[in-house]
């Protein structure tokens, strides 16, 4: 039985644009938003190098990742062949023009994929 | 809805390339079904010779497996020759009784080998050089005979000689043409590829005609008699004196041929428009290519007509070609004959065995024809197909791309030498093998797909040459050349250039109405052509166009650049380069306050803060306190300056003041690309004025004009666009120059390539001689930019979507709406 927590309103997200959430614990999840005012949620990380989803260009039902232009799949999480790898997906509930996603995924799906990291201390922080 | 019936005869290269292109496009719109003679399914022919030479197997060269029709949902007949076609029923019959129905019929039935009507010609031992039966045969005959005869020196024949003296044949050709390769080489260079494969063994008459072929009483060819009397033993004789397009079966179908089936620019046939042909067997305005790349090209058409896009066109295509025999290289393209109006310019160095020919008209390069080192062939052939002037290179022409500035690659762009592990692409650390590998076992043809598959060049693309010369060594010399016409994307078939027009023309003020009018494929575009266009809408019509922030890459949606964990780096303007006091203590203070981790000094005389946190950035350019340095558009960056006359004792101009002047004036502005500006005080040109798009440099009687230099990935030195007395008139020239460049470069062209595309001249008649077109143009780009507000010091009035900074928090079960 899902646990529904409001969002934000659809009209919070730009259209053909993304909202970012912030979680207690793990990354951000990209909430979405299309042209026919569907909303999607993935984690908000790249499954090629980590870049942040939600600051890609979203057209159709794909976002175009802002560092190195993967292609991935709203619905699915998914990258366009050639390229491979998936990024976790978030249940989404839009009624009444507010969305809701799952408070238990929230709280405990995909929180251990690790941030990419940058700067002096990158390496480092990598270990 | 029920699916439309696609049914295609003949199962080659072209035709299964209509249908991936297909698929691409439209997946689901038919019921494909696929007649083919042979009983393989769809190979790679061009890779025949390899087969016969022992280098590849049949296996290998298979292009689409039987899985690739199952997974497609693709009918094969294979192995069924198609007999008649019942247009009135829209019926395929194939020789078993095998019948298919269709809306649309795709003929790609290919060519025939051409058999010379000599007697004896249908003698056991003399067979034609065209499919696998083909090669699996001379490759058994090789095994047991001894004596085998090419009649043909083109390239299929050379190559078939070649195949089976290596594998252990003694091969005579017989040609009757005066040199080998007629058709693609000139007399020279046929005399060097004669001499050369002679020294490999292979034996040649040239010039005679074939009277008979006499055979034993088993009915086997024993011996080849010409017309002068003179025999030559053969139990092997192999024709390769040409193809002719396959209408055979168009022709019991009443469809126009003439020498192919004749098709219009949507590759219909004239006689039926539910009929299309592709490939050899077509015949578009007059000519019938046998190429691949050409038939590529028109897949692409075909292919983008069936899925009822209706918007591609064939105009034709230019070919060239190279010999696969290992060891050989020659190279020809366009008109390497020349003849009348045209010039030539001619390296010949026999015993070397180098002869290079380029043939120019009206300072074009029209023709190439190389022997002995190709290396620059794919360089010539895109000269070639993009037509443009070669005035300015001409003395350097003949020495190749790695002489006009190509500092990244320099010295190593043989690609047919390079080791395997040896690296093409330094951005995505690709190397020769690994793009070989990919070619070989994914069967690809086109750059794109080689981009796509091992990113190889799919980055800064300074190694494209070199892929391509890769391609071309792997492929075969008919690989698919990036095409004349480049689309802007996949979205469309128009180029930049036509979607730019379109916007003028047509008043087109969104996007929305600009991909309806021009008939975009997809709703919303894609991360490519989305920020062209909006970048045409808004150069186009300024302040008529709304920009949309949506179609914009990240950088420019939140006035900073992205990092690659995420972060972002925000770079203040410091006008020319000149900081105080007061400004540093800012800096150092929001450094500490935001426990920046990195902060740098740029190239462009400023200051970097790397590692800001998005939902900081607002707070970091309140406390800075300081304008947008733009660090992170295609707009004006910076204009970098030397301290000029007011400290430096040799200088002998105020070029900080004039770069203040410039930066001030240029600071909204958005372009192509990025637009760098220097301004040096004196000749020593301390600011670098020599690699800017714009570059002032300060004399004693006034200010010389550089423009189009670039220090990037090809460093290239600016050109002399004019010299002028007052900083004034620097400003008016410069800011001509550049709203020229605003309105007529494509989206993401440096104005290095823009001025090599549309010629010095044709920006020193706009800027320069024409006077009223110059005050024009910087009035233009001054309306255009009055009243820009900065995006940092006024984001609200610059339009800039706030709501990006704050994250949406959740925690409590209640929510929190933003």
């Amino acid at each position: 039985m899902s646990d529904w927590q409001v969002i934000c309103r659809v009209d919070d997200i730009p259209v053909l644009g993304a909202r970012r959430v912030a979680r207690a614990e793990g990354l951000d999840v990209a909430v979405f938003r299309n042209a026919d005012d569907q909303v999607f949620a993935l984690l908000d990380r790249c499954p090629h190098k980590g870049g942040p989803l939600s600051q890609g260009i979203v057209f159709g039902t794909r976002v175009a990742c802002p560092l190195h232009n993967w292609t991935i799949g709203l619905a699915d999480g998914c990258a366009q062949a050639p390229d491979e790898g998936c990024t976790p997906r978030f249940a989404v509930k839009v009624a009444g023009g507010v969305v809701h996603l799952d408070s238990g995924e929230l709280a405990t799906h995909a929180t251990d994929l690790p941030r990419p990291v940058a700067g002096p201390c990158a390496e480092s922080a990598a270990r | 809805m029920k699916k439309l019936k696609l049914v295609m005869v003949g199962n080659g290269m072209a035709g299964v390339r209509t249908l991936e292109e297909l698929f691409k496009l439209e997946p689901d719109l038919y019921d494909v079904t696929v007649f083919g003679a042979e009983p393989h399914p769809n190979y790679n022919r061009i890779l025949l010779s390899p087969v016969l030479a022992g280098d590849q197997t049949v296996d290998e060269i298979v292009l689409n497996s039987w899985d690739w029709y199952r997974d497609h949902g693709v009918t094969l007949h294979a192995g069924k020759k198609v007999v008649s076609v019942d247009r009135a029923r829209r019926v395929v019959h194939a020789e078993d009784g095998t019948s298919a129905e269709y809306d649309r019929l795709l003929l790609a039935t290919g060519s025939n080998p051409f058999m010379l009507p000599v007697p004896g010609k249908d003698l056991k031992g003399v067979i034609a050089y065209r499919d696998i039966a083909d090669t699996e045969y001379m490759i058994e005959a090789a095994r047991v005979h001894q004596h085998a005869v090419v009649i043909g020196g083109g390239l299929l024949g050379l190559e078939a000689a070649n195949g089976l003296m290596l594998r252990g044949m003694q091969v005579t050709v017989v040609h009757v043409a005066p040199w080998l390769m007629e058709r693609q080489l000139d007399e020279t260079a046929g005399r060097m590829l004669q001499k050369s494969l002679e020294e490999r063994g292979l034996k040649f008459l040239i010039g005679a005609q074939t009277q008979e072929l006499v055979g034993n009483d088993a009915g086997r060819v024993t011996t080849v008699r010409f017309k002068d009397g003179t025999e030559v033993p053969a139990d092997l004789v192999v024709m390769a004196v040409g193809i002719r397009p396959n209408t055979q079966l168009a022709e019991s179908m009443r469809l126009h041929c003439e020498r192919g089936i004749v098709v219009n620019d949507t590759l219909q046939t004239v006689t039926d428009a539910r009929i299309y042909a592709v490939g050899e067997c077509a015949a578009h305005r007059g000519i019938a290519y046998g190429l691949v790349a050409p038939l590529f090209e028109q897949a692409k058409v075909v292919a983008n007509h069936l899925a009822q896009f209706g918007i591609g066109r064939y105009s034709g295509s230019l070919t060239s070609t190279k010999l696969k025999v290992t060891g050989i290289d020659l190279f020809s393209a366009g008109n390497f004959t020349g003849g009348e109006g045209t010039e030539e310019i001619v390296m010949s160095d026999p015993f070397g065995g180098v002869y290079k020919k380029l043939v120019l008209r009206d300072d074009k390069l029209v023709g190439a024809c190389l022997y002995g080192d190709t290396t620059e062939g794919t360089w010539y052939f895109q000269l070639l197909r993009e037509g443009r002037s070669v005035q300015d290179i001409r003395d350097r022409l003949m020495f190749g791309e790695s002489n006009i500035g190509d500092t990244g690659h320099q010295g190593q762009s043989k690609a047919a030498a390079m080791a395997d592990d040896a690296e093409v692409c330094g951005c995505n650390g690709v190397s020769k093998g690994t793009i070989c590998k990919a070619i070989r076992d994914k069967g690809l043809f086109t750059l794109e797909d080689v981009r796509k598959h091992t990113k190889a060049s799919a980055s800064c693309g300074s190694c494209t040459g070199l892929v391509e010369q890769i391609l071309m060594a792997t492929a075969g010399g008919d690989f698919s050349a990036t095409p004349k016409k480049k689309a802007l994307c996949g979205c469309t078939d128009l180029s930049h250039q036509d979607v730019r027009k379109a916007i003028r023309e047509h008043h087109l003020l969104t996007r929305r109405q600009a991909t309806d009018f021009m008939e975009w494929r997809t709703p919303d575009g894609c991360a490519s052509c989305r920020p062209a266009l909006n970048y045409y809408l808004i150069s186009t019509w300024p302040k008529e166009a709304v920009d949309d922030p949506q179609s914009r890459f990240i950088n420019e949606r939140s006035h900073a650049n992205i990092q690659k964990d995420g972060t972002y780096s925000v770079v203040p303007r410091m006008w020319g380069g000149v900081t105080s006091s007061q400004q540093l203590r800012r800096i150092a203070d929001v450094v500490d306050k935001y426990q920046i981790p990195t902060v740098k000094v740029t190239g462009g005389q400023r200051v970097d803060l790397l590692g800001v946190k998005k939902e900081q950035l607002q707070a970091v350019w309140r406390d800075l306190d300081m304008p947008s340095g733009f660090a992170y558009g295609k707009s004006t960056r910076t204009v970098k300056t030397c301290v000029g006359s007011e400290w430096c004792r040799f200088g002998t101009q105020d070029s900080t003041s004039l770069g203040i002047a410039l930066e001030k004036a240029l600071w909204a502005m958005y372009s192509p690309h990025k637009v760098k500006l220097a301004v040096s005080g004196c000749p020593r040109n301390c600011a670098e004025s020599g690699i800017k798009d714009v570059g002032v440099i300060g004399v004693d009687s006034g200010w010389e004009i550089y423009v189009g230099g670039n220090g990037g990935i090809k460093t290239e030195v600016a050109q002399f666009l004019v010299k002028v007395k007052t900083a004034d008139e620097v400003l008016e020239y410069a800011g001509a120059f550049l709203e020229l460049y605003r309105g007529e470069a494509w989206y993401l062209e440096r104005t290095v390539h823009y001025i090599a595309r549309v010629g010095l001249d044709h920006v020193k008649q706009r800027v320069v001689d024409d006077e009223a077109s110059r005050r024009a143009l910087w009035a233009r780009l001054r309306a255009a930019l009055d009243g820009a507000a900065d995006p940092w010091l006024a984001s609200r009035k610059a339009d800039v979507d706030l709501r990006q900074f704050i994250p949406i928090v959740a925690v409590t079960s209640e929510g929190v709406l933003a």
